[in-house]
């Protein structure tokens, strides 16, 4: 079971009302390599994983859906007063059509979220390098969001979370060198 | 040097439509060097971690855009 915190991981801030970069943002919301996917990959990978490994699953699974959280009020302040016009020009005129001012899982070109985003391998070494190149996709995601982004309060809090899927994928890294190593090995003290 | 920053250098040719750009840079964030961490790394005070995202300095890597350098991006 969770226990929620009614409050963000890190304060978001956004200076403009500026739809164009909710679409961008979006990616990170139900993208491939967004928070929705890492969340749900990690939080299911965890049940067929060595038991050394499972709690680590389940912190990052649940801080994603923490930063998932982050992401979603982004994109709500970034279009919660946004026009129909200004949703039209920021390319947003068909996700207003199906879904007014809403948020939906979905990338930032409007393709649905979908579970082929993820993997379950079974093999605990396949789903741990899987889990280190989504974090480092998200990554370089954070980056290109960074560069296209005009807004210092925003690139703010998107740095904040950059650096979290560079302490992920190291906290990720480290499990396969738990698993890698040598059982029965004579351990010396 | 060692940087977190590393660059290459496409092929660019005369007849390229676009200016080309002669110096590509990526990021190779410190988790790529660390392995296992060790013990007792240096660490940032409680304020600072909740600002940074990380608790421990070895791992600190902000990212700034690269095309603002007037603006705070790390010029590279």
């Amino acid at each position: 079971m969770w226990i929620y915190e009614k409050k963000l991981q890190y304060p978001v801030r956004v200076s403009t009302c500026n739809p164009t970069l909710a679409k961008y943002l979006v990616e990170q919301y139900g993208g491939a390599d967004g928070e929705l996917s890492a969340a749900l990959r990690y939080l299911n990978q965890r049940y067929s994983i060595p038991d050394k490994v499972i709690g680590l699953l389940t912190d990052i699974g649940t801080e994603e859906f923490a930063h998932l959280e982050m992401i979603a009020t982004m994109i709500y302040k970034l279009t919660k007063d946004a026009t129909p016009e200004m949703m039209k020009a920021a390319g947003l005129g068909d996700h207003y059509a199906i879904h007014d001012n809403a948020l939906y899982y979905e990338n930032s070109s409007g393709v649905p979220w979908t579970a082929s985003y993820i993997q379950a391998k079974g093999d605990p070494i396949a789903d741990l390098y899987e889990d280190i190149a989504a974090e480092e996709k998200a990554r370089a995601t954070y980056q290109w969001i960074i560069n296209l982004s005009d807004d210092p309060d925003l690139n703010d809090g998107l740095r904040f979370l950059r650096e979290r899927e560079i302490i992920h994928s190291q906290r990720f890294l480290e499990a396969v060198e738990i698993l890698k190593d040598e059982q029965g090995k004579k351990k010396f003290f | 040097m060692f940087t977190l920053y590393k660059t290459w250098h496409p092929i660019a040719s005369p007849f390229d439509p676009c200016k080309p750009i002669v110096e590509k840079t990526f990021s190779t964030p410190p988790n790529l060097y660390i392995g296992f961490q060790p013990p007792n790394l240096p660490q940032f005070s409680p304020q600072e971690a909740l600002r940074a995202g990380t608790l421990w300095k070895a791992f600190y890597d902000p990212y700034y855009n690269p095309f603002e350098k007037a603006k705070g991006g790390i010029p590279r």
